[in-house]
């Protein structure tokens, strides 16, 4: 037995419903070390923490943690032994401060006459302590509702520092949190491992992965399919691993080339501290990318070309028609189509049917007049139709839920939404974030299609590779303004971010 | 039988649309042997009538519970118009008093008062974002006490035969109080189920962002759910009004519980997004059946009533079940 083995899985295997979602799992991993967790949505990754988190217990197999055999009968037991697990949904209670929130599982106790009382001055000076050793300089009786995603990111560990753990479970830490949160988180999880501390870090950011991480381990359908130290893989090789094929574009080529016809104008757009004098134009097969760090506008801008957030200065034109300010309604009735970077609050009616989903936006011309009946037979042909075009794997349109659906599957159901309204300027706010590899590409094909067909889309993202992977030209935003118009031969990386972060190329 | 098979039997009772139906006739059976009366022509006549005027009302509560919100103004809807129809009707110090267009001018007002009282709770709930709980509480209050401040709490007599008929009479073999009812119900239920403003008033109670960004008029939804609400009310009240031949502003001051409880037991959610016409027909059957029988029975209103209560904790109990099999 190797002494500096922190965990140890061996031949771990889960089954819901008789589907085996793990099969004979085994992977170590050392004292100190960070090790990446890639796969594909369903591939296993969350059940397999779950199971050393405590959440559900293994059918069969065995853990070894710190040289002895380990079971956690639920996270709390977990957390006890000394793994720590920071969830995508974060768990706090946004109405408790910090300090009540680092302490919940087990306040400190002073017994007075028998009465057991919260010992509020320990607890304050131990989480003043805690969220130092985070780099969180705020008063620990600090609100969590007062917090934003990044500080109260740092807030979970500073919980599962409580009790010295000794392996930290980060599932998708950085989905929701700004480029700056996120290079914060990424420079304490260093400082951690500094300090001798594990981590298993999961993400579908490879980049960060890479960045990051001693070990890989790489899961497709239930099943270690490699595993190793990071000097062993290239981004390709694990993305090709994850999905079971190489992907030989990655982002596939579009055989088409952008007209000349304009068919969205925007000049001259402000309001008083979103967005300053924002002009550009989108051209019929053009796919326009828009760069820039969260929170520079992108899709603030966005919003307002949708008609939900007010302008005050500055003129939208589509299709050589001026856009009134005013509901998304306006908006869609001149050809927009806009999928919104929060799919599940915005984007889908989660408890809804699929079908009922699909439909949602072109409701109205499926309605026969003047007895306001929707036509349900064909709406049906249209919606199973689309469907199907996606290539949306659903069981039954009618009765299964969106909320069951993959990630990358509810995108499509968005997509699809918009599609049936036959709009022809998308709007595309992160249409890739929080979903897996495969699902991405198939979005990246049905842009280029629609793009193929004439329509022009503004793609929003936050991965500089997929805007250079994707679009004809990218603009770049900075506090509100468009810093540059990037064309494809000077497609850049470092060039790119240096305009989004608001300085002057060298 | 093999218990398996059993279960799923059982399970697939308690998720079909008409369980509440299956269950309102099982209690039926049950408690008839106890007390045959129940199944004479005049009981069921009783309980008809009893149930048509509350089927209205929770109708219009279907709709407001569908997008989300709560209506808790309906009962001083009721006692509101009929207070406003018969000041306008009574040949005793009426408006028209006496003109042979009283009638239909009195129902007309009586509509129109409970559709702008809904109309305000609309505006209340969209414009002024006020929670549906407290919009409609306070609406509830006001309005209650202005009917009563306008009448000083005196019932008005006196209303036109023409208008009576509405709430006794019959049309051949059809009693007017049946087809009114009736009509609500079924037209309720188009719009739900076939319309385009049916689908976008569920859209907007599953979610009132994503219905906005995807084009749904989510206000004028909204208005129109409380609009239909305060309207149906006020159809109530003229069933009820014309039954007593009294023009009350106390008049259904009992029956909100009865409403929202009738609707909910019907499978309507709290929540939002689930809910339908049927099921509140099947619900308010449900209730009047055991208001009906535990009477018979020689219970008094307060037994009654902490039966009902515990009905009303079986139907949430039950549809937190029915959610669980559902979901798989």
């Amino acid at each position: 037995m190797n002494e500096d083995m922190l965990l140890e899985y061996e031949d771990i295997e889960k089954s819901f419903f008789g589907v085996r979602v793990l099969s004979k799992v085994s992977f170590t991993l050392r004292e100190g070390h960070i090790l990446g967790l890639v796969g594909e949505n369903g591939a296993g990754k969350s059940t397999l923490v779950n199971i050393l988190g405590g959440v559900i217990s293994s059918d069969a197999g065995h853990i070894r943690f710190q040289g002895r055999e380990y079971t956690a009968a639920s996270p709390a037991d977990a957390f006890r032994q000394g793994i720590g697990f920071i969830h995508q949904e974060l768990n706090l209670f946004t109405n408790l401060d910090v300090a009540e929130n680092i302490f919940i599982a087990g306040f400190p106790v002073r017994r007075i006459a028998c009465i057991p009382w919260i010992d509020a001055r320990t607890m304050r000076a131990r989480a003043e302590e805690l969220l130092g050793s985070v780099g969180l300089s705020i008063p620990c009786d600090t609100l969590v509702e007062r917090l934003s995603q990044g500080e109260r990111q740092l807030v979970e560990i500073a919980k599962a520092l409580r009790l010295s753990a000794r392996l930290i479970i980060l599932d998708e830490p950085t989905t929701s949190l700004t480029a700056r949160e996120s290079e914060r988180l990424f420079t304490l999880m260093k400082e951690l491992q500094g300090r001798g501390i594990s981590m298993i870090f999961i993400s579908h950011n490879l980049g960060d992965v890479f960045r990051l991480c001693d070990d890989i381990v790489v899961l497709r359908d239930g099943l270690v399919v490699d595993a190793g130290p990071v000097e062993r893989f290239s981004e390709n090789r694990v993305i090709s691993l994850m999905v079971g094929r190489s992907l030989d574009h990655y982002y596939p080529p579009r055989a088409t080339v952008p007209d000349e016809e304009v068919l969205l104008e925007v000049s001259g757009l402000s309001h008083p501290g979103i967005v300053e004098d924002i002009s550009l134009t989108l051209r019929r097969g053009e796919v326009l990318g828009v760069s820039g760090l969260m929170g520079a506008g992108r899709s603030e801008l966005a919003r307002i070309l949708f008609g939900l957030d007010p302008y005050t200065r500055g003129e939208i034109t589509v299709k050589g028609l001026r856009m009134p300010s005013g509901p998304p309604r306006a908006a869609i009735r001149s050809g927009m189509a806009f999928l919104t970077e929060n799919r599940r609050e915005e984007g889908l009616l989660m408890e809804a049917s699929v079908a009922d989903n699909i439909a949602l936006v072109c409701l109205p011309s499926f309605t026969r007049t003047p007895s306001g009946l929707v036509d349900s037979a064909s709406l049906k042909r249209e919606v199973s139709g689309a469907a199907s075009k996606l290539r949306i794997r659903s069981s039954s349109l009618d009765r299964q839920k969106v909320r069951t659906l993959s990630g990358g599957n509810q995108q499509k159901v968005v997509l699809a939404k918009w599609l049936l309204s036959g709009p022809s300027v998308f709007i595309l706010d992160e249409p890739t974030r929080g979903i897996d590899v495969g699902a991405k590409h198939e979005i990246y094909k049905i842009i280029n299609d629609l793009a193929g067909r004439g329509a022009g889309v503004l793609l929003i993202s936050s991965e500089i590779e997929e805007l250079m992977g994707m679009c004809d030209r990218i603009l770049v935003m900075s506090a509100g303004e468009i810093t540059a118009c990037v064309e494809r031969p000077e497609y850049d990386r470092e060039r790119i971010l240096r305009f989004a972060l608001g300085r002057k190329p060298v | 039988m093999d218990p398996q098979v059993q279960m799923n039997r059982w399970k697939r009772l308690m998720v079909s649309d008409y369980w509440v139906l299956y269950l309102s006739i099982a209690c039926f059976l049950a408690l008839f042997p106890f007390t045959p009366r129940l199944a004479s022509i005049e009981n069921i006549r009783n309980i008809f009538s009893n149930m048509l005027p509350l089927l209205v009302v929770a109708i219009g509560e279907t709709i407001v519970l569908i997008t989300g919100g709560i209506d808790l103004s309906v009962t001083s809807v009721i006692g509101l118009s009929s207070v406003i129809g018969a000041s306008i009707m009574s040949s005793d110090q009426g408006l028209l008093a006496g003109n042979p267009a009283a009638a239909a001018a009195g129902v007309a007002g009586m509509i129109l008062a409970g559709v702008f009282v809904g109309w305000l709770n609309g505006i209340a709930v969209t414009r002024l974002r006020m929670p549906p709980f407290i919009a409609t509480l306070t609406s509830m209050m006001f309005f209650g006490g202005l009917a009563v401040w306008l009448t000083q709490s005196r019932p008005i007599y006196d209303l036109p035969a023409r208008f009576i008929e509405l709430g006794q009479g019959a049309w051949l073999w059809l009693p007017n109080s049946l087809a009114v009812a009736g009509v609500t119900a079924v037209f309720a239920h188009v719009l739900l189920s076939r319309s385009l403003l049916g689908r976008w008033i569920y859209a907007v109670g599953t979610n009132p962002r994503t219905s906005l960004i995807s084009g749904v008029p989510v206000n004028r939804v909204v208005m129109f759910a409380y609009a239909a609400s305060g309207g149906c009310a006020a159809v109530a009240s003229v069933l009820y009004t014309a039954r007593l031949e009294t023009g009350s502003p106390v008049l259904g001051q009992r029956i909100l519980l009865d409403v929202i409880g009738a609707t909910v037991i019907g499978g309507t959610s709290l929540f939002g997004g689930k809910g339908n016409a049927l099921w509140t027909v099947f619900g308010v059957s449900f209730i009047c059946l055991i208001d009906n029988s535990l009477n018979m029975l020689g219970l008094s209103y307060f037994v009654v009533t902490m039966v009902k209560g515990g009905i009303i904790l079986f139907a949430a109990l039950v549809d937190a079940a029915r959610s669980r099999i559902l979901a798989g």
